[in-house]
């Protein structure tokens, strides 16, 4: 009787960190976000309950453009990252001896000792026009004038590949770890090119791990918000930029609740829509035993 | 008046820290460089038993952490002088001051009255200036000799070569420049609207020429003094400093004139240490602080006499920007109604959105 | 049904599946194989039997094309395929821990060979169907490969490859993975497996009992050579080596000198100065050499001390029951003899013997061909 009472006391205290944190930082906060952008602002102090702001979201081209063209580019982004990622994750699990394995991820993950701020930066000091790859380029002749790397979209996609690369490598890295090398051989012996092999055995074996790198890296471009800005510049357009404006400069948080809710939805229809379309569903990726 | 915004964790560590000490903490909301650590230090030496704890900011940011408590958290705020009136109307964040405890017989009586006219409501006033300074042009002129104008930004002849933050100053400025006044359209909201339509059009039309929309002091000094940027919408502040490194980067008044600005010392519904607050207003008041201060700031303080209490690189600043008639032309902020904020937004995001 | 070879190529008496030339493979300054050569006739079970890093299992990965020998051929139906990448040649391996595709169901996992092969879909599916009854899975197409049993598995593990019809299978210790029980059932259904198949099996394990079980020529394999190819039996009873002697089912071990040598017998006295016959075939063995001699336990007669009779084998070693070790047909009695070192003997009960008892005195012995001596090593 004793012990069960200390065994079900161990497990409310292991509990409660976890519940707190899922209530206090991630429920409530969403439900007075949700309850925010149901408010619709008549004059000072004064609000009613209802949907008008969904509907100037609807109505307003610029925001819907923008939560789109967001999306669209973060898709690339995932599926570039999945391509960049790939190659390097396999050579870290499949190729790489063990010892020198650590030191790779570990470099891996040097870009996240620092800021996405100062990342930023470095990639504005590299790519302005007065910038180190513009000199370079210039004194070994191959452009006559600077060249402004800065602000456009193929920027922007590579900044944010650079960032969230990553988080596509250690979901893949496990799963390919845990891919015993005689299936590879399996595969060859009975009779498969290095493409079958790779089609119908590999990519197959790691599609849990790709599936959980394409949500996270999906999900974090998506949510990312200096990258876009600072290497975008003039034609950044970003959604997270559209609801910060909202929140900060305009005073609207009823409109930025709104975005925030619709940002949730859209990609969380996104991700469902991959899991979908590839076959699976969240308890065979990410919350893969 | 170096902007710059800080990681929200500041305020969230100044927020559960304030309180608990037996020393009395003055929690201060303003701008980047608007608490130098050199006064800061002076101040606590001269009353030992408070702490000052900072949070830089900017207007907008400002309003939203005091919007968000409701006026808790800080002890004194440091908004524009047009950010009070309606923030306080509609969210209730300040409360009034004690005029009494503040030394206003030091402040330049033209400021000092134009704050009190726009910050007194039902009689109270909620605001004492603090610095002032102007949005304007500035120009390498060497480069870019004839920028006197807002519209001059958009002039072909520095395509790709001019830059502006892209907030509601510009809209303003712009404005005037097409021979409006926005200022005097404030309360009839249809006028305002028709205003901002022509306006954003402009501003889309000049898209092309612009390089890119600078957010920051760092920023657009990194772009002035590499000379990717040859003319730009500025702060003064901004480019005296950039003054004392390049004697060829001016600050220029638009011919429609400067847009300005004063920076105000406001108390926070909620704050805890009121009297720390004035000691700190009348404490950063003094003529020698003064100086320290506009060393800082690189904005002009609102005592008697400032100019020449500023440094001597800032003064030749000043001095080469600004004639008497200048200073004259200046175009103060008014406070902002209800409405417009949203005609602006609404604006900014159909530039931001414009492809070039 | 699965198409068969066709016959008349295995007609041809001189055909190999298989053979090995020479074959040596360094790792660095490591000699992993030197210098094997075989051949394994077609339609044959083929075994390499070794102590675990004997190089058989880089052997094996020549075979299949993972490894490059350093020196030496492999031939299979008589055609070099050095030069053949491993998913050229026709040769397939059941892995050791068979390496089913987890992602695929059984059917897919089967079909995999078939269709990188580029055959349509219906022949892919009728054959399928027709390995699948032929391993006695048949219908189990859909299931998944964790639906399986660990024999089920295995069996679909040999239908993946046979399906292929290959010219050798490999298998690379796949009983490893099993308990007992099913281990030696495997042995008997395997064995049935490549009669019914009718294809060259080359089978690697480190189990004697498997390789004496199922083969038909087992090599033993000791730090990268083969010791002695040759039927079960042979190795059993005529081994040529003190390994092959020591390795391939249980011995005894004496150690001595060789004190007398006529014709092909040697009497040989042991460090206690007891002194026992055994059998040489190898001239080289020279008055005084060190050497051992292995004795099977089942060839070890054992009598108590006071009934020894004067017929009694030419060895005579005395001994003190030690223990005794129960396990059904192959229960063993352990004597301790005077120098402390215990034998085991056979116990055969019920064959008019009575039960030993413990610290009974007895006399061992063996006929003298029942003993092999080899040369000491160091």
């Amino acid at each position: 009787m004793l012990r069960n009472d200390a065994t079900k006391l161990s497990l409310i205290l292991l509990m409660t960190p976890f519940i707190l944190w899922i209530v206090l930082l991630i429920i409530l906060p969403q439900l007075g976000i949700g309850y925010l952008s149901l408010r619709e602002k008549l004059g000072p102090n004064d609000y009613k309950f209802g949907f008008a702001n969904y509907v100037d979201f609807l109505q307003e081209p610029i925001y819907w453009n923008t939560l789109l063209r967001t999306a669209w580019m973060s898709i690339l982004v995932t599926i570039l990252s999945l391509f960049v990622g790939f190659p390097i994750a396999y050579y870290i699990a499949k190729i790489a001896r063990r010892r020198s394995r650590a030191a790779l991820f570990l470099l891996c993950l040097i870009p996240l000792w620092v800021s996405d701020l100062v990342r930023a930066f470095g990639w504005i000091v590299l790519l302005r026009e007065t910038g180190i790859i513009s000199g370079a380029l210039q004194s070994v002749g191959l452009i006559e004038g600077p060249v402004e790397l800065l602000y456009n979209d193929v920027t922007v996609v590579i900044g944010l590949i650079y960032t969230v690369v990553l988080f596509m490598i250690v979901p893949l890295v496990s799963t390919l770890d845990g891919m015993d090398n005689s299936l590879l051989e399996a595969g060859y012996n009975l009779g498969g090119s290095r493409f079958t092999v790779f089609r119908m055995i590999v990519v197959p074996y790691a599609m849990p791990g790709i599936v959980a790198g394409c949500i996270i890296t999906f999900m974090l471009t998506a949510g990312s918000y200096l990258t876009p800005i600072l290497l975008g510049g003039k034609n950044s357009m970003w959604f997270t930029e559209q609801i910060y404006d909202q929140f900060i400069t305009r005073y609207n948080w009823e409109a930025g609740s709104t975005f925030g809710v619709l940002l949730l939805v859209f990609t969380s229809f996104v991700v469902w829509l991959g899991l979908r379309l590839t076959g699976q569903n969240l308890a065979s990726t990410v919350a893969k035993d | 008046m170096n902007k710059m915004k800080l990681l929200a964790t500041v305020s969230a560590l100044v927020a559960i820290t304030g309180t608990a000490s037996q020393a009395e903490t003055l929690r201060l909301l303003t701008w980047g460089g608007y608490a130098p650590d050199e006064v800061v230090r002076l101040f606590e030496e001269k009353y030992p038993d408070i702490d000052v704890e900072v949070t830089f900011s900017n207007n907008e940011e400002m309003i939203a952490k005091l919007r968000a408590t409701r006026g808790a958290g800080f002890d004194l705020a440091q908004p524009s002088h047009d950010r009070i009136y309606a923030a306080q109307l509609e969210y209730g964040i300040y409360k009034p001051l004690d005029l009494s405890q503040i030394d206003t017989s030091v402040m330049q009586d033209g400021l000092l009255k134009s704050v009190k006219d726009n910050t007194t409501i039902d009689g109270e006033v909620y605001a004492v200036p603090h610095q002032w300074g102007t949005s304007g042009l500035m120009a390498d002129i060497t480069k870019a000799p004839d920028i006197n104008s807002w519209d001059d930004l958009c002039d072909p002849e520095y395509k790709g070569r001019t830059s502006m933050r892209l907030r509601r100053t510009i809209l303003l400025g712009m404005a005037f420049s097409m021979g409006k006044d926005p200022f005097a359209a404030y309360g009839d909201l249809a006028e305002y609207q028709k205003i901002m339509d022509e306006v954003t059009e402009k501003l889309i039309a000049c898209k092309g020429n612009i390089k890119t929309y600078w957010s920051g002091g760092d920023d657009l000094s990194n772009l002035m003094l590499s000379g990717e940027v040859v003319a730009s919408e500025t702060w003064d502040s901004t480019a005296y400093k950039l003054y004392g490194e390049d004697a060829n980067i001016v600050f220029v008044p638009p011919e429609t004139g400067a847009l300005a600005w004063i920076d105000t010392f406001a108390i926070p519904a909620k704050g805890e240490a009121d009297d720390a607050a004035y000691k700190w207003i009348n404490f950063v008041l003094q003529p020698e602080i003064v100086t320290m201060m506009s060393a800082s700031t690189g904005a002009l303080a609102s005592v008697k006499g400032s100019i020449d209490l500023l440094p001597d690189d800032k003064k030749a600043a000043v001095k080469a920007a600004f004639d008497d008639a200048a200073i004259e032309n200046l175009k103060f902020f008014v406070n902002i109604p209800a409405g417009i904020e949203d005609i602006e937004g609404k604006s900014l995001e159909r530039i931001k959105a414009a492809s070039q | 049904m699965l198409p068969l070879r066709a016959a008349p190529a295995r007609k041809e008496s001189l055909m190999f599946d298989l053979e090995s030339d020479k074959i040596t493979k360094r790792f660095g300054t490591f000699t992993a194989v030197k210098d094997v050569s075989f051949e394994v006739p077609s339609g044959s079970f083929f075994s390499i039997l070794g102590p675990s890093g004997c190089g058989k299992t880089t052997l094996m990965r020549i075979i299949a094309g993972f490894e490059t020998p350093s020196e030496g051929d492999i031939r299979i139906k008589g055609k070099s395929v050095l030069g053949s990448a491993p998913n050229k040649r026709n040769v397939k391996m059941v892995f050791q821990h068979l390496a089913l595709f987890p992602m695929m169901n059984i059917g897919e996992n089967i079909a995999y060979g078939l269709k990188c092969r580029g055959e349509n879909r219906t022949d892919i599916k009728r054959k399928v169907t027709a390995v699948l009854d032929r391993i006695g899975l048949p219908g189990v197409e859909e299931k998944h490969v964790s639906q399986l049993s660990g024999g089920q598995k295995q069996r679909v593990a040999i239908a993946r490859c046979m399906v292929l019809e290959p010219d050798v299978l490999l298998l690379d210790e796949p009983l490893g993975a099993l308990d007992l029980k099913l281990r030696e059932h495997m042995k008997i259904e395997l064995k049935q497996l490549q009669h019914q198949f009718d294809t060259t099996f080359l089978y690697i394990t480190h189990d004697q009992s498997e390789a004496l079980v199922m083969s038909d020529n087992v090599a033993v394999m000791n730090a990268g050579r083969f010791e002695q190819i040759g039927p079960p039996e042979e190795l059993y009873n005529a081994p040529k080596s003190a390994f092959v002697a020591g390795f391939v089912g249980d011995s005894n071990r004496f150690s001595g000198k060789v004190s007398a040598i006529s014709g092909g017998e040697a009497r040989i006295t042991l460090a206690n100065g007891q002194e026992v016959l055994a059998g040489i075939d190898d001239k080289a063995l020279f008055l005084g050499a060190k050497v051992d001699v292995f004795v099977r336990p089942e060839a070890i007669f054992i009598t108590r001390r006071e009934k020894a009779a004067a017929d009694s084998p030419q060895t005579l070693l005395k001994g003190v029951v030690d223990s005794l070790l129960f396990n059904g047909a192959n229960s063993r009695v352990l004597v301790r003899l005077e120098d402390s070192s215990l034998v085991e003997v056979d116990h055969r009960i019920g064959q008019g013997e009575d039960r030993f008892n413990k610290g009974e005195a007895v006399l061992l012995g063996w006929e003298m061909h029942a003993g092999q001596c080899f040369a000491a090593k160091g």
